[in-house]
């Protein structure tokens, strides 16, 4: 079988030379199923079994549960707004299907996007396709409200690859973090469909002042004639009116309003802890971001330090808050902080990112402890942006080289002073 | 110190505010004001007790500092240290000699282990000299023999045109045969046909009580045992006007299926004892002994009982056994220090000058790894034939020879030499197939660092490992992995970067002049980004020898 494969691939194998965009596409498919048969030259000769590959997908592995939830609280967020299935496991299959539906083509043109430039400009240097989009490509659906505009998710993708990544040279290379960069473009190029209330629940238009489900396309229509074979419960015509008491707001823009009373007024600490609340479409559920997080720490992949600065810098923060208590939303449990938006998913997901975080261990400390701090600043004290992780993260990233400098800075001075004092 | 202090300090106090806040949230309204006067209050009472203890710390440190007993490595805070309590007691047989602990590092454990016995059965008819093992000399040395010559052991057989006092001897008796040339006409190595019975040049030693530096130097130029001696930085041969700061010697080899040298000493005491002497002749500084404390018996009386030498332990994984992080521990190399180095066998070849008036170059040499059909420990000479070595030992024909270990050594055909400095022959199989899918679910265990594998799981398992990269080469991407395995204070990936940049400042300072390529292997086997950290490591060490 592995015999067969390798000779069938062999034998498709196009011209380096005539076809160089199809041989790399050809090589990033090859190294993926069979990793190669090259061998150590000078230095050591034997090699750790870990690679860049096996690295990233474990990363992506880590996201699956995230994936997986996204998907249904798509749905259930949807169901919930007009007052439908109001049980978690109510019309599953309906809140199911309808959450792949606007995942899988987000999913789809992020990694036909990106994976295309990045085949691009791999065949245009002549090296390997390298493995940073895995992740990036897992995550940017991850950051995006449910509701995107496809041609807007390409351009993102588009801008961040190329502006982010390839101008600097490619995997390894970026100064901030691709899949943020993704999203901060679409926060300030297009802020009305990533920002606000409107936009977090999926599959709601306004009808004479009225929000009112939008009507289920050929897709759906398409599922119905399954459901009704089985005789299901099926999506309908669509038009259902949203109930009474919905309002799209997301926690933190409730918060800002009024403070955790009118936040628990709509959400119940309980749906925010379990992620059944609009948002990102994998930011929302807490134990399944957490338990990524055991995950990667676990495996040594990303860097518990930086998670756990990260926390003490959201509480650090959180009690200054509360200790000032001039606004409502200061006022809110410095620990309940952790419940609403995105912080958990950011640090774990987003700050980790070993290209652009600190790379030395005492940097990590302080880079996620700063991370921590100003994006709780930017959440509490800044009405015009209702999370702040995005924007702290990328600031951090801008400034990681600098910690770094002053603390290899320290390692020369230790040295030198150590010379001084020996020359004594 | 000062900084550690803090962390300490500002953690407790953080979560005492935390618990506070807790408890107070309930009922917000009412105690507001309260508690935040509670809390600047406590915050108070905590900058002075950091003050008092800050202060009663510095004061302990500074009064150790005056009496010379912090450099004895005992903990003079107020705090214990992380490692005193993490740590395991300190071996019995230490008998109040300082220890290092090293926290860092990795042991590849390997199959193909050579049980400590000697097989006398093996032994090797030809021996080779191989000018390339040489840093730093030029390929085409000048040749005082051709072939036919008959030599002695520790007869001249060439020299540098450059050095020309540094004699590079014969390491035994008999006929040149042969002396291969590579490409542009570089002398490959200079091949003799040993005798039945060893003959010896006669050497009459000076007697270390009465020479001087100067005539004993000019002794070891001449008798070819100079070059055995390593000069750090650089990793080359001391210039013969050169007056070393320190010696420094390892007596164990941590690198995975080294030899061990405990029992290769056995019974050369005498000789290992008057090389330390002569040594201890040869630099005004100390000459230092870096001892095993892993175990839960001494090591060798020969190095416990070595007289005239400051002795200290190290405990630790992998690299904890390179002289290199025993001197960065001891007393590291500063810009413009120069220390010398040497092996144990060097050692006490270089005593055996001394004792018996002879250039003996036996090498107790381990032959390991999990493609031998017997690993064994052999008595052999200085380059010894490896396919004499080897013969009918192997298990198959697709295998990798290297002479050293698989971190450090050097690919050799199997017509191939025993390298100048090596003991050890380790033979693995070669990687050079395809795996479906073997960087998501690779078909066997291999040695890794990766909690991504299960060996983590499984402490005491060895494993068959192969020359395959498991992966391709990728920019750095990951970080805080080099650290993870080099115990010093040092910042591998930077350092990396900046030798790629040609940074010199930027080099020095981050202490390229403390490493040499042992010291960074363990962190070029762990790159997931499969980096030859050895080679740009040795690029910097040019850059900054040409520079000097």
């Amino acid at each position: 079988m592995k015999k067969a494969l390798l000779h069938f691939f062999e034998r498709i194998e196009p011209d380096k030379k005539k076809s160089p965009l199809l041989h790399t596409a050809y090589d990033a498919f090859f190294t993926f199923a069979f990793t190669p048969k090259t061998v150590t030259t000078d230095g050591v000769h034997i090699r750790d079994g870990i690679d860049l590959k096996r690295t990233m997908v474990y990363v992506v592995l880590a996201l699956q549960l995230c994936y997986l939830f996204g998907a249904y609280n798509i749905g259930y967020q949807h169901f919930h707004a007009i007052g439908q299935y109001p049980g978690l496991l109510d019309g599953l299959h309906l809140k199911l299907v309808y959450g792949l539906i606007k995942i899988l083509p987000i999913f789809i043109v992020t990694h036909v996007v990106g994976l295309g430039i990045e085949f691009y400009y791999a065949s245009r240097k002549g090296h390997g396709v390298e493995e940073g989009f895995l992740v990036t490509g897992a995550l940017i659906p991850l950051l995006m409200p449910p509701d995107i505009p496809m041609w807007i998710l390409a351009f993102a993708v588009a801008f961040a690859v190329i502006i982010g990544k390839e101008a600097f040279g490619g995997t390894g290379m970026n100064i901030v973090n691709i899949a943020l960069l993704a999203r901060v473009f679409v926060f300030f190029a297009y802020p009305t469909y990533i920002a606000g209330d409107e936009v977090w629940v999926s599959g709601l238009e306004k009808v004479n002042g009225v929000y009112q489900t939008a009507a289920y396309g050929g897709v759906y229509q398409f599922f119905d004639g399954i459901f009704n074979a089985w005789g299901w419960d099926t999506f309908g015509a669509g038009g259902a009116a949203v109930i009474d008491a919905y309002t799209g707001a997301t926690p933190l823009a409730l918060g800002y309003q009024g403070g955790w009373e009118k936040i628990v007024a709509t959400y119940s600490v309980s749906d925010m802890w379990w992620g059944f609340i609009p948002g990102s479409i994998g930011e929302t559920s807490k134990p399944l971001i957490i338990l990524g997080a055991l995950f990667l720490i676990g495996t040594g992949i990303a860097s518990w330090r930086i998670m756990v600065a990260g926390v003490f810098g959201v509480a650090f923060t959180g009690l200054l808050f509360n200790a000032w208590g001039m606004t409502p939303f200061m006022e809110v449990p410095w620990y309940y902080h952790f419940y609403m938006g995105s912080f958990l998913f950011a640090i774990v997901f987003m700050a980790t990112d070993p290209v652009t975080a600190s790379s030395t261990n005492r940097g990590k400390w302080i880079y996620g402890f700063f991370i921590g701090v100003i994006g709780l600043v930017i959440r509490v004290m800044n009405p015009a942006y209702p999370e702040g992780w995005m924007l702290a993260i990328l600031l951090l990233n801008v400034f990681a080289p600098l910690i770094d400098h002053y603390i290899l800075e320290g390692n020369m001075k230790r040295r030198a002073r150590r010379a001084k004092a020996a020359a004594q | 110190m000062m900084k550690s202090g803090i962390i300490k300090l500002v953690l407790p106090a953080f979560l005492l505010l935390a618990q506070i806040g807790h408890a107070q949230t309930p009922a917000p309204e009412k105690s507001d004001s309260n508690w935040f006067v509670y809390g600047l209050a406590a915050i108070a009472l905590l900058i002075v007790i950091y003050i008092i203890v800050q202060v009663s710390e510095n004061l302990m440190a500074i009064e150790a500092k005056r009496l010379g007993a912090d450099k004895s490595g005992a903990n003079f805070s107020l705090f214990p240290q992380m490692r005193e309590l993490i740590d395991s007691k300190r071996p019995a047989y230490l008998s109040g000699q300082p220890l290092f602990s090293l926290r860092r590092g990795f042991d590849i454990k390997l199959e193909g282990e050579a049980p400590t016995q000697i097989n006398s059965k093996v032994k090797s008819t030809t021996y080779a000299l191989t000018p390339a093992n040489f840093r730093g000399i030029f390929p085409i040395p000048k040749m005082e023999v051709e072939v036919g010559s008959i030599v002695k052991a520790g007869d001249p057989l060439f020299h540098d045109k450059s050095q020309p006092d540094i004699k590079y001897a014969a390491p035994v008796s008999g006929e040149i045969v042969a002396i291969n040339r590579g490409e542009k006409r570089a002398i490959k190595e200079v091949v003799i046909l040993a005798d039945m019975d060893m003959k010896y040049r006669e050497f009459k030693a000076p007697d270390l009580g009465k020479c001087t530096r100067e005539e004993l130097v000019a002794f070891l130029l001449d008798s070819g045992v100079w070059p055995m001696i390593r000069q750090r930085p650089f990793d080359v041969t001391p210039a013969p006007g050169d007056e070393p700061r320190d010696i420094f010697i390892s007596t164990f080899d941590t690198a995975p299926l080294a030899p061990d040298l405990n029992f290769v000493v056995e019974g050369r005491g005498e000789a290992f004892q008057k090389g330390l002497d002569v040594l201890g002749k040869l630099t005004a500084g100390k000459v230092y002994l870096g001892l095993d404390a892993r175990g839960d018996n001494a090591p060798s009386a020969v190095f416990t009982q070595a007289a005239g030498v400051e002795k200290y332990w190290f405990r630790g994984k992998h690299p904890a056994g390179n002289v290199g992080i025993q001197i960065h521990h001891i007393k590291p190399i500063n810009t413009g220090d120069k220390v010398w180095v040497m092996g144990v066998q060097e050692v006490i070849t270089l005593g055996t000058l001394f004792t018996e008036g002879r250039f003996d170059t036996t090498r107790v040499v381990a032959l390991a790894g999990a493609e031998l059909e017997t690993p064994q420990y052999v008595k052999t000479y200085l380059g010894a034939s490896l396919s004499d070595l080897l013969k009918g030992n192997l298990k198959g024909k697709h295998v990798r020879i290297i002479s050293g270990d698989v971190l450090t050594g050097e690919h050799k055909a199997e017509s191939g030499f025993l390298n100048y400095w090596d003991d050890q022959v380790t033979v693995i199989e070669e990687g050079d197939y395809f795996e479906l899918f073997g960087w998501l679910i690779p078909g066997s265990l291999r040695p890794t660092l990766s909690r991504t594998y299960p060996n983590f799981l499984m402490p005491g398992a060895k494993f068959r490992a192969d020359s395959n990269t498991h992966g391709e080469k990728r920019a750095f991407v990951v970080t805080g992995q080099y650290e993870q395995v080099l115990p010093m204070d040092l910042y591998p990936q930077h350092l990396m970067k900046a030798i790629l940049a040609g940074n010199f400042e930027k080099m020095e300072g981050l202490g390229i002049l403390e490493l040499s390529e042992e010291d960074i292997a363990l962190c070029e086997f762990a790159c997931t980004s499969k980096q030859p950290l050895q080679h740009i490591l040795r690029q910097g060490l040019d850059m900054m020898r040409e520079q000097s």
